[in-house]
């Protein structure tokens, strides 16, 4: 049989129909495609993919099951290493992870794995309800801080081992940054709130409206009776570009603008957590965030969004289909300009205009770029007197995040980086026994795939230290 | 599930509650603020601690009938339950070394400046208060100042009790007569925060506001609670929530403050008028139920 040299496309509202709604943009293989796709895999013997995967899946394994329409022993194989298969299926950039290596991408498109993860993924949620058959009770108890991916795979983890496992979360709803800031659109809740329900399954409990700093200190987890915890307490604080007029009313840091459409459900038709919805709005940045608040404002009902990045379209930092999502989407690509000033409306005969204190424009500055810096990238440098105004109703900063202080501040012993992020060696381990730490508190802002590698890598740590205990 | 323990209407529209909450009831201290929501469909709104009771492991927290949710939470009977209750979040207020202080509370700020008042009271503070209301109906927690003051002032705006006029005027009178107090802590609507502080400005006097802006999360993740300060000639962003709630009242640069505050007015005067109509029934009732028992 001849190989096909392309992928297979995934189905996907037209860009036109999903820029009005927040159902999910892509809508997965079918069960024919998938069997199609998955032919093109060579299970060649080198295995390339299954290094480049954070979490190391057994690719070649799980993909053979399809081939052989056993969608459900293609899951199992997935399950083994993955506890949110059917989150990683749709946010993972496999562009530059498994997929970059597929011996098939050397002269061909390399094989869908991403869509075939999430395809397998979708068929065992909605095919099966068996309960998991829990393992023997290992008599520890660990906690874990936090219920974004790098805490729900080390809860996950440990509990297929047969740990005590309690996860707390300070929010109202577990998930982390997948409830609060991917949107609907790119990851539905449902499927969330189903990968957390399979954990409670393997016996994981999960505690919400509990702040580990605040409520709770790491000291009085340990005094709780339990040996072990992993600090999966994600990035913190939003960054501002401290200019003039970040205060006004209607400029919001992206993650307060997505935690209210997606947590809050602002994007409801008539919601209880209000939101700006409609006229021009500006998000400046140009990372996966910046391109979800984007979307999720033009979703809204914006009549233009612009993203405003400082360096070229060469350089956003955002995953290429993000990017080429929000172009089909119509969003407006304002590259090489820097914001200097967020102007506002003032009515200095009326002081209680409600108008006072909206954004009407955002005054940026031309940038070109200059020589590379530490990183390679080129800097761009401001083109002096090329100010210009961008008349826009609402701004979205989204431009990263700096680590939060709770837990740093009430842990005696716990060191930090610089930044702010946990110091922690090759395991996981931070300066304090029995501690351990992952993915953004560690690293500062970084991907749901590489936060689950670090919870899977301490997951294995605390195994290890609790089993000579 | 958050169970209310016990209720009190203090004034038709000022409820004080305990909700079952021992984490919190173990660890909070005045100044600290907790985050709740009455429903799965709620939104996430801050109300200050009014004080704990560790045994029964009760967070006691008084709210003023402002909006739709204080409104749906007014409705929670006793022995009903909220969906969310979680805290304590903010740092407690600054205690330490203070000898000399005097309390300002503005309306439903009272509700909060009761425990503060109170606890600097325990603490040995010689304390001062002043209290502010806008006619004699609204005066609440009375005995409770009284009870925790050396000195209580209480103001209306109408003069229906206490003396007339605003906070301000007694605090102007005792710092001009060279009256001197560790700090002067605030607590109230935006306005009365920034002209109390305008008076201590005036005399030198440091003062401490207790700021409550919107917020979400409370864990410093959203950004959204906020302050511009001004600090050694700079401006600086800081967050309501782990940097304050308390801030030094020079700092702050309140027309900021007060503008965001109003930013989902529009939104949040369509809200609290559905909720007036959901809850339209319940609220005659009580009203002929006051009516009735005055006459």
């Amino acid at each position: 049989m001849a190989l096909d040299p392309k992928k297979h496309e995934m189905p996907s509202q037209a860009p036109e129909v999903r820029a009005h709604n927040f159902n999910e943009v892509a809508l997965g293989y079918t069960a024919e495609i998938a069997v199609a796709e998955a032919q093109r895999c060579l299970e060649c013997r080198n295995r390339p993919c299954v290094s480049a995967c954070p979490v190391n899946i057994s690719i070649p394994e799980f993909i053979h099951e399809i081939k052989n329409g056993e969608f459900e022993k293609a899951y199992q194989v997935i399950y083994g290493s993955s506890s949110l298969p059917a989150v990683c299926g749709r946010v993972c950039p496999q562009e530059t992870q498994c997929e970059s290596k597929c011996t098939m991408g050397v002269k061909f498109e390399p094989v869908g794995i991403g869509r075939l993860e999430r395809f397998v993924a979708d068929w065992h949620n909605e095919h099966t309800c068996e309960n998991p058959i829990k393992p023997a009770p290992k008599g520890h108890k660990v906690a874990v801080v936090g219920s974004g991916p790098s805490g729900l795979t080390c809860a996950g983890d440990l509990a297929k081992k047969g740990y005590d496992v309690t996860v707390f979360e300070a929010l109202h709803a577990a998930g982390g940054v997948l409830v609060y800031g991917i949107p609907e659109f790119r990851l539905p809740k449902a499927i969330v709130a189903k990968e957390v329900e399979t954990l409670k399954q393997w016996g994981v409990e999960v505690r919400t409206d509990v702040v580990i700093g605040k409520t709770l200190t790491i000291d009085e987890v340990f005094e709780m009776g339990y040996e072990a915890v992993f600090i999966g307490s994600g990035a913190g604080l939003p960054n501002f570009m401290h200019i003039p007029g970040e205060s006004l009313k209607t400029v919001y840091s992206a993650n307060e603008f997505l935690t209210r459409s997606n947590l809050m459900k602002a994007y409801k038709d008539d919601p209880t957590t209000p939101i700006m919805k409609g006229g021009n709005v500006a998000v400046v940045g140009g990372g996966n965030v910046a391109m979800d608040a984007a979307r999720t404002a033009l979703r809204l009902g914006a009549d233009n969004v612009y993203i405003i990045y400082r360096r070229s379209m060469e350089e956003l930092p955002a995953r290429a289909e993000e990017v080429e999502h929000a172009v089909e989407e119509g969003i407006q690509f304002k590259l090489l300009m820097n914001p200097v000033e967020i102007l506002g409306y003032n009515n200095p005969d009326d002081r209680r205009d409600p108008k006072n204190g909206n954004v009407t424009a955002i005054r940026c500055i031309k940038m070109e770029l200059g020589e590379p810096d530490a990183k390679g990238r080129r800097r761009p440098v401001a083109i002096p007197g090329s100010e210009f105004d961008i008349p826009v109703d609402t701004v979205v900063i989204a431009i990263g995040t700096s680590p939060n202080p709770l837990i740093k501040s009430t842990t005696k012993g716990l060191e930090v980086n610089d930044h702010g992020g946990i110091i922690v060696n090759e395991d996981g381990l931070t300066s304090r026994e029995g501690v351990y730490a992952g993915g953004d508190a560690v690293t500062g802002a970084a991907t749901v795939i590489s936060a689950m590698g670090a919870g899977k890598t301490a997951a294995a740590a605390i195994d290890e230290y609790l089993s000579k205990k | 599930m958050f169970k209310i323990a016990h209720r009190k209407a203090l004034k038709p529209t000022v409820i004080s509650i305990d909700v079952e909450a021992p984490l919190v009831a173990k660890k909070a201290k005045p100044g600290q603020f907790i985050i709740l929501r009455v429903d799965d469909e709620g939104e996430r709104i801050p109300l200050t601690v009014a004080g704990c009771n560790k045994e029964e492991g009760t967070v006691r927290v008084i709210f003023h009938v402002a909006g739709a949710t204080t409104k749906k939470l007014k409705y929670v009977p006793e022995g009903g339950y909220i969906a969310d209750f979680v805290g304590p979040l903010g740092n407690p207020t600054e205690m330490e070394g203070m000898k000399r202080v005097c309390v300002v509370g503005g309306g439903i700020g009272c509700a909060i400046a009761m425990p503060i008042a109170t606890a600097f009271h325990e603490a040995g503070c010689e304390v001062t208060t002043i209290i502010g209301f806008r006619n004699k109906d609204l005066v609440i927690l009375e005995d409770e100042f009284r009870a925790a003051s050396d000195n209580l002032i209480i103001m209306s705006d109408d003069g229906s009790y206490g003396r007339e006029g605003n906070v301000t005027v007694p605090l102007k009178e005792m710092l001009a007569a060279g009256e001197r107090f560790d700090t002067v802590i605030v607590f109230g609507p935006l306005i009365m925060m920034k002209f109390t502080t305008l008076t201590c400005k005036e005399f030198g006097q440091p003062c401490t506001v207790s700021m409550c802006p919107i917020m979400i999360d409370g864990t410093g993740m959203c950004g959204g609670c906020r302050l511009t300060l001004h600090k050694d000639g700079k401006d600086v962003t800081a967050f309501a929530c782990v940097d304050g709630p308390d801030f030094n009242g020079y700092e702050v640069d309140f027309d900021a403050a007060i503008l965001r505050s109003q930013t989902y007015a529009p939104f949040e005067r369509h809200a609290y008028e559905e909720a007036c109509n959901l809850f339209k029934a319940a609220d005659e009732a009580e009203a002929a139920a006051l009516a009735a028992a005055k006459a």
